[in-house]
């Protein structure tokens, strides 16, 4: 099946088309890949277009659309959830969401490290998205969001060995492992993180990002006064 | 020409809207679906729009809007002609999540863009309701976030602002009073309701921006509102009740005589005899009333859409780009920005 892949949850505006098959990994025909954290609005569509012209595909022959889900900064992250929203809905696709770092993690073990590992995301205000997983793959934590050195002090527990994503490379200081890996998710690894539902056509998730973190708001106190008393 | 289905797409501020116009071979225009979705109700309790809950709101709320409009207009997306989308003025983040959904509409089913100006948008609604602009016109926008006189002389080619708010939106000064006198948020109906039980007369606030040497067309709220806040607590200080209906009234009175002066005052400087009011503080009775007797007198031709239409949505950017579309206007590139700021004179980003 052809499976067109989206992720804004990170600076990289990330669009891809894939195939996948039960039989071998994802393969990526075509991929627009721009690191730059204030133009997923501009940049998302056309790069979806330009994969598609690349692999010499059209909307039409596409069977299903995977979306990271974040967690990632709120604004970025809302670009991809709402065009993967807008093309399933348009071209009758089902759309899958899928965590942004689960794809990292199958990217980092498909380049050959299959260890215990911390994939931690930058989330802006001196804090990281993190999701820890084990030798084999599977999530164990999180996605969750802490300051670098409240993680530093879980990794321990977590028993995590090697780090991936842009807060690990940030925090690598604090959180003192080793970083493997590009640290944005690939087409192909969004796929995978999809793939056993996208094989089994199952019915996808709601389109909910995750946000980890309520809005900014505070609610007026008293009102304030004009003149001094 | 066949008729061509237009399809519009709103999210500059807190309603998600979707409409869809019809734009007949004759350049007539009928409107076939007008769905919004607004998320007034969670941001009542922060006493104003908090855009990070806007913008959450419209992500859950486009495809199903979208969905909905589509299935009172009885038509399918690839019926649609042509698709456009506010791409400012509004909140950055909510801008971008009608923009990134219309980009994604338009790529996928290979329609034309038009990122469009919202201020055009709530002008060109009224021809929705009351037919073709005169060649001349001017329009009053009057919301929570816009205080504007535009001269408008072609929908979608010309449009020249000639004063706006300087300080807050007449609809934030409403807000902002209506917190004074311990009444809900939005402050428009609540401040609008009791003013008819007061006398408009009783107190007499200042006329921002009425003197002589004073620009002539810009408007200013700030000092009304400050002045208000200062006469209810001199009243509560000095122990005595705060007669609410009359400072409403009063209050209501200095914004909509500002408003109406200098708007009939533009129309005659720059001799036009149309006057559209659009925007969320048009639905305020006070202000047509007062709107509807100064133009009157003045031989000028008054047009206020009906309440629905000029609250935000996304009919009137569907209007706008059907004018856009009649006019063979290009359509805008798929890597197009949102722009916040965008000024009124960009009716299109090109």
């Amino acid at each position: 099946m052809l499976v067109l892949a989206l992720d804004t949850a990170t600076p990289a505006v990330t669009a891809g088309v894939v195939v996948l098959d039960g039989d071998s990994p994802p393969r990526t025909l075509a991929e627009r890949v721009t690191v730059d954290a204030k133009a997923h609005g501009e940049l998302l569509t056309p790069h979806v277009q330009a994969a598609l012209a690349e692999a010499g595909l059209s909307f039409a022959d596409l069977d299903a659309v995977v979306c990271g889900a974040g967690p990632g900064p709120f604004t970025g992250l809302r670009v991809g959830m709402v065009t993967a929203a807008a093309l399933g809905q348009a071209r009758g696709l089902p759309v899958y969401p899928v965590p942004t770092p689960d794809a990292i993690a199958v990217d980092v073990r498909a380049a050959g490290a299959g260890r215990p590992l911390l994939v931690a995301t930058d989330a802006r205000r001196r804090e990281v998205y993190w999701a820890a997983y084990d030798a084999a793959g599977r999530r164990t934590e999180g996605p969750a969001v802490d300051r670098p050195a409240e993680l530093a002090a879980r990794l321990a527990d977590l028993g995590v060995e090697v780090a991936a994503g842009q807060g690990a490379e940030l925090y690598a200081d604090v959180l003192g492992l080793p970083v493997v890996g590009s640290g944005y998710p690939s087409p192909a690894g969004l796929v995978a993180a999809a793939a056993e539902q996208l094989l089994a056509g199952a019915e996808p998730a709601p389109l909910t990002p995750l946000y980890l973190r309520r809005p900014d708001a505070v609610e007026p106190a008293a009102r304030k006064r004009v003149v001094p008393s | 020409m066949p008729d061509k289905i237009i399809l519009g797409i709103e999210s500059s501020c807190d309603e998600t809207g979707v409409g869809i116009v019809r734009l007949g071979a004759d350049g007539s225009l009928e409107l076939l679906a007008d769905e919004v979705s607004s998320s007034l109700e969670q941001h009542v309790r922060f006493g104003g729009v908090v855009p990070e809950v806007a913008s959450r709101a419209h992500l859950e709320a486009m495809a199903p809007a979208m969905g909905r409009a589509l299935e009172t207009a009885g038509i399918g997306l690839p019926d649609v002609h042509s698709i456009a989308v506010t791409a400012g003025p509004g909140l950055a983040g909510a801008l971008l999540v009608g923009v990134s959904a219309a980009k994604a509409y338009a790529a996928a089913l290979d329609k034309p863009l038009y990122g469009v100006n919202h201020l055009a948008g709530h002008v060109a609604v009224d021809t929705l309701q009351h037919g073709p602009l005169p060649e001349r016109c001017l329009a009053l926008l009057v919301s929570g976030g816009h205080t504007q006189l535009l001269l408008v002389e072609g929908i979608a080619s010309s449009i020249t602002e000639l004063g706006s708010t300087i300080d807050d939106a007449a609809g934030e000064a409403y807000d902002k009073v209506a917190r004074v006198l311990d009444l809900p948020y939005p402050g428009g109906p609540p401040i609008d309701r009791l003013s008819a039980q007061g006398d408009p007369a009783a107190i007499a606030f200042p006329r921002g921006l009425t003197g002589q040497r004073d620009a002539k067309f810009d408007f200013s709220f700030s000092g009304l509102k400050t002045a208000v806040a200062r006469w209810v607590e001199q009243r509560e200080r000095a122990g005595e009740p705060v007669p609410v209906a009359d400072v409403a009234a009063s209050f209501q009175e200095a914004v909509v005589d500002v408003l109406t002066a200098k708007a009939v005052r533009a129309a005659r400087e720059y001799e036009v005899d149309t006057l559209v009011i659009s925007g969320g503080v048009a639905a305020n009775s006070r202000l047509s009333a007062l709107a509807a007797e100064r133009c009157a007198d003045a031989g000028i031709t008054l047009r206020v859409p009906r309440p629905r239409l000029c609250t935000d949505n996304g009919a009137m950017i569907a209007a706008l780009g059907a004018h856009l579309v009649a006019a063979g206007a290009k359509p805008s590139p798929l890597d197009l920005s949102a722009n916040p700021a965008l000024p009124v004179g960009t009716i299109q980003i090109a």
